[in-house]
């Protein structure tokens, strides 16, 4: 299953994404500017964390214009599987790919720290080697992670929550939001960072439930 | 044409950094403050002449870019 992990000026989880999918899933990996508009044949993207821009006007906005994410929504419209991380699921929010707004934390502080999370769904291509109800704990680290619904379309993201913040909401997302994917489910953004879990010598695997999700996802597709 | 822009964040949104600043008004004893909202400013030089089409070049900015309509409001003053 051939990745790609997009790189914008600012972005800075890009190497850790690179990481994982080589030497830990041991899969093959294109590294995307955002400048390019060719996808490369790949079949999964990765939009890592960051600060894409400087964080400028708001997070996310002025990334969401480059040309290689005008190549990415039609990737996902298509139905190509997008994961964006922190602030690749801000990206994904102002591109209108994913529903809603991120806005400052509630304690105004930027948080890094290892969170509980409850897996919402299990049948998805993100979480099926998860367990239903599972409680996993992720790496956070963000500044602009209270997530806000899109007041408009009145219509419930429950089946939409993969990931919910388990214990005290860290942010004040709304409904304890981590992760969020679209209707048809081949979207997710998560403020957590899996890619910063999956490997033993940093004392923990459970990011690697989500990759190892996607390849179990793309291997019976 | 110069337009002014003025970013709101919508009302009923918690407004974490006015209610910090608030705070601080208060610590320095100024006890008539209700509340505070922050936003942002924005200026900008066109090379439009007529009002009119300058304020909804504007308006096209703040749709696509400038606001972001999930969580704010904008006005535009053009002069």
């Amino acid at each position: 299953m051939k990745f790609g992990v997009v790189v914008f000026p600012g972005s800075n989880c890009d190497q850790d994404c690179v990481r994982v999918v080589r030497d830990v899933i041991r899969q093959p990996v294109a590294i995307l500017w955002h400048q390019d508009t060719s996808l490369q044949g790949v079949e999964a993207i990765i939009i890592p964390g960051g600060f894409s821009y400087g964080d400028y006007l708001r997070t996310g906005a002025i990334a969401h214009l480059s040309p290689i994410m005008q190549a990415i929504k039609s990737f996902a419209e298509d139905g190509g599987l997008v994961l964006g991380i922190c602030n690749g699921f801000q990206i994904l929010l102002e591109s209108g790919l994913l529903p809603g707004a991120m806005m400052r934390n509630t304690g105004l502080r930027f948080i890094c720290r290892t969170v509980p999370l409850r897996v919402e769904r299990v049948d998805t291509v993100w979480t099926n080697k998860c367990q239903k109800g599972q409680i996993i704990h992720l790496p956070i680290a963000h500044n602009e992670g209270r997530y806000i619904r899109d007041p408009q379309p009145h219509e419930s993201l429950a089946e939409q929550v993969v990931f919910r913040y388990e214990g005290t909401n860290p942010n004040g997302s709304e409904e304890a939001i981590a992760g969020l994917m679209n209707r048809a489910g081949n979207v997710l953004g998560m403020m957590p960072h899996p890619e910063r879990a999956a490997e033993d010598v940093l004392g923990n695997t459970d990011g690697r439930l989500i990759f190892e999700s996607m390849l179990t996802a793309h291997a019976n597709a | 044409m110069k337009a002014q822009v003025y970013i709101t964040l919508k009302d009923g949104l918690l407004d974490v950094q006015g209610k910090t600043v608030k705070s601080a008004l208060d610590e320095l004893g100024f006890k008539g403050v209700a509340q505070v909202r922050m936003g942002k400013y924005i200026e900008i030089d066109l090379a439009e002449a007529k009002p009119g089409a300058a304020r909804q070049e504007v308006e096209r900015m703040c749709q696509k870019l400038l606001a972001n309509p999930i969580i704010e409001a904008y006005r535009v003053e053009v002069k």
